[in-house]
């Protein structure tokens, strides 16, 4: 007689854990061979608060850490989804991605969590500033986490496109929540289970599952979100998103490029904020200092 | 002998006669004069005597579609496909004129602003050249700002530039316009139109292209007709919080690149280890400098207990010697309240800190009969949950708080929506750079305050606005990239 498979139940991460929507709904996207993908959690407003208050438990810890620890990290995520390839090369293909597509993609994922990798002690070194201030001060200028950043992956490429948006979020010390594509959200959640076992903190990235009409006024709302990022919004959903960003002036980053296809670190620093520090030199030391 | 303590400083002041003011300013568009097209001129006065200077075009739809097709065709037309190092040497030449002219400049910023010659003569004059003769040189050089990325101009950016550095915030709104290929219409404060209009002569004199800078006046409403005209491709703003959010409401729906500089409530933090005199110098340069009319003015004082008797005694004594008066003369410390609608403004909020139970100090000081005059003031006994502690008041009112350890002080500095600026004072390097990371501030002051450079960023996080002016990271609030 056949084995009968085991099927696994589809459920969002927040802060490290897998819990389902506290709304008991869910949504039942199809694959290309017009099967439903199973029941999958539609998040709700309750759920975009829970993940923000995960996401703001991790903040702190993740933007002191060492930006070379955080290079560590993301490089392990690398690691990780190498070894789950197949896994996600057949979510990807149940999806309704090509074989060859699917392997591409899957492969693109890893090599975008090195890319990431190396930058987390790079970006700082590159973009920073000594600024040669005419009076007697020394000033420099860095870039600091922007803090909680909420985001939308993009519908297409399901794994590569989120991990496009995330990644240069969290190379930068900010932690996030993000909703992945709606109708491919199975590779986002089994990239969950990649990340809680990364050595990522819980909580750094939280991932929910649903309807971007629903949530979107939700997550550029918010209070406690510092930053909202997307790449593939609709006009409408922008315009949304900005009007709806004023109440705390929330940092709107909708990207131009298709965020998959993006490697480059100015993604990186569109959820930094800029700081300038000023500090007095002793103009001149008794004698001796000038000839 | 006569007594010390009654020694006064004799009056110096500068004299005004240097200064060329025009009866009546018009719009400055396509490289000349406009009158406004519904014929209509309001008032500039001088906030020190409440005389009139001048009056100055009132800018409607019909002035700002002329200034932004001007600009526009600039764009096209000129200055897009100039050359970026001829487009700089025109930059250069704008920032010599100033320095050329730099004490008429110095003068009518005083008289029309009220803020104290010795002020606008060493800080905004020339560093508003500063600022045009830094950015001339990053017009050739655009490749190696950002690597590996191409940029390229915007079109035409629409500037809405507030009262309290009327030419400096021109400086810092139209030299890094035109140096990334840019071109501009700017809107002037109404109660400090006429440093914009001098600007608007040297441009002129500088032989800058037709149209690249075209200056409207007027109210508000002429700002927001800038800022929502359909062929203005940037927007740029300083001023008020609830006016920047306005503004990024309202253009939501387009794909205008914008950058909002706005309001601020800096917390100057004062550890017990300070050099306590120059930590006084400080506070009163934080918050009593232009009258506290600064975004990033020191507003809210916290002070480590073990050393709170002593700052606020050496405080409120420096209080006392502080000069307030006529802004012409070159010994005056404070100037004039620039217009009375922010004195009335000012004065709510005095009346709510001592409604709120906040204990208030002006020190003795004989302000002229006529004029928009408030004494520097401290407040003490401040709660967090004042409002004086919360809101920014934007004139020369500093609220005390104190503080046992440093997390403490750290968590009350970001407890507001507000993150422009703040300072520390201390003598411990280790312990400053750690209280300097955590502080959620745009630029921070570590014993010193108020500091500004054109090669320096400077813009604020959380709800003081977005995108930063000065140095590099300037530039790409004006760049496609």
């Amino acid at each position: 007689m056949k084995r009968l498979e085991v099927l696994k139940t589809y459920k969002l991460y927040i802060g490290g854990q897998f819990p389902r929507t506290e709304s008991g709904r869910y949504y039942s996207p199809t694959g290309a061979d017009g099967q439903s993908l199973g029941n999958i959690c539609q998040s709700s407003r309750k759920d975009f608060r829970n993940a923000v208050v995960a996401a703001k438990g991790a903040l702190g810890g993740w933007a002191s850490r060492a930006a070379f620890n955080r290079s560590q990290i993301l490089y392990r995520i690398g690691e990780m989804l190498e070894g789950r390839s197949a896994q996600f090369v057949d979510e990807l293909i149940k999806q309704g991605s090509t074989e060859a597509d699917a392997r591409q993609e899957v492969e693109d994922s890893v090599d975008r969590c090195v890319y990431y990798a190396g930058w987390c002690d790079k970006y700082q070194q590159v973009f920073s500033a000594v600024n040669p201030v005419s009076s007697s001060h020394f000033n420099f200028s860095i870039y600091e986490p922007v803090g909680i950043v909420a985001a939308i992956a993009p519908e297409e490429k399901p794994l590569l496109g989120l991990l496009g948006t995330v990644l240069p979020i969290i190379v930068g010390g900010n932690s996030c929540v993000v909703l992945a594509s709606g109708n491919s959200p199975l590779s986002a959640i089994t990239l969950a289970e990649v990340l809680a076992t990364s050595d990522l903190p819980g909580g750094v990235i939280n991932i929910l599952t649903g309807f971007r009409e629903e949530l979107l006024p939700f997550m550029v709302s918010h209070m406690e979100v510092n930053a909202f990022v997307a790449s593939d919004l609709s006009a409408e959903h922008l315009k949304t998103a900005k009007e709806e960003s004023i109440h705390n002036l929330k940092r709107i980053i909708h990207h131009k490029e298709n965020i998959a296809d993006c490697e480059s670190p100015y993604p990186i620093l569109s959820t930094q904020e800029v700081k300038t520090t000023w500090h007095p030199i002793e103009s001149s030391i008794s004698g001796g200092g000038k000839y | 002998m006569s007594d010390p303590n009654e020694w006064n400083y004799a009056p110096a002041p500068e004299a005004a006669k240097q200064a060329r003011i025009s009866d009546r300013y018009a719009h400055f568009i396509n490289g000349k004069w406009a009158d406004p097209k519904e014929g209509e001129y309001f008032q500039s006065t001088n906030p020190a005597t409440g005389e009139k200077l001048s009056e100055v075009a009132l800018g409607t739809k019909r002035d700002v579609n002329a200034a932004v097709k001007a600009a526009r065709n600039a764009y096209d037309n000129v200055w897009s496909g100039m050359s970026p190092r001829e487009r700089g040497k025109y930059i250069y030449r704008i920032a010599r004129l100033i320095q050329e002219r730099a004490r008429e400049f110095a003068i009518i910023e005083t008289l029309d602003g009220g803020k104290p010659i010795r002020e606008s003569r060493d800080i905004d004059v020339p560093l508003a050249a500063n600022h045009f003769f830094y950015y001339a040189g990053w017009a050739d050089k655009l490749d190696y700002a950002f690597p590996n990325r191409k940029v390229s101009s915007l079109g035409v950016a629409g500037q809405v530039i507030p009262w309290n550095f009327p030419l400096l915030m021109a400086a810092w709104k139209i030299a890094p316009a035109l140096a990334t290929g840019n071109t501009v219409v700017l809107k002037p404060a109404e109660t400090t139109s006429l440093t914009a209009m001098k600007l608007a002569e040297i441009i002129a004199d500088s032989g800058l292209p037709d149209g690249v800078v075209n200056i409207v006046t007027g109210m508000g409403e002429t700002g927001a007709l800038v800022v929502n005209h359909d062929d203005v491709n940037k927007v740029a703003f300083t001023g008020s919080t609830s006016v920047g959010k306005r503004i990024q409401k309202s253009i939501a729906g387009t794909d205008k690149k914008i950058t909002l500089e706005l309001g601020g409530k800096a917390a100057n933090i004062i550890l017990e280890d300070a050099a306590i005199d120059q930590a006084v110098e400080g506070i009163v340069n934080g918050i009593y400098f232009n009258q506290g009319h600064v975004c990033c003015a020191g507003s809210r004082l916290f002070v480590q207990e073990s050393v709170y008797d002593e700052v606020l005694w050496k405080l409120k004594r420096r209080m006392d010697t502080l000069i307030v008066g006529d802004p012409l003369d070159k010994n005056t410390d404070v100037g004039a309240i620039n217009s009375k609608e922010q004195l009335e403004t000012i004065q709510r909020y005095l009346k709510a800190g001592v409604d709120n139970g906040a204990e208030m100090y002006q020190p003795a000081c004989d302000l002229p009969a006529s004029g928009n005059w408030c004494p520097p003031t401290v407040f003490t006994n401040v709660a967090q949950s004042s409002i004086i502690a919360q809101e920014e008041i934007f004139g020369p009112v500093l609220a005390v708080q104190t503080f046992r350890t440093v997390p403490e002080a750290i968590e009350k500095a970001n407890n507001t929506p507000y993150g422009l600026s703040a300072g520390i004072w201390c003598d411990k390097g280790a312990r400053l750079f750690q209280i300097s990371n955590q502080l959620e501030a745009g630029v921070v002051w570590g014993n010193t305050y108020n500091q500004f450079d054109p090669t320096s960023p400077f813009g604020g996080y959380k709800e003081s606005g977005f995108g930063r002016e000065g140095g590099l990271h300037g530039l790409a609030a004006y760049l496609d990239m």
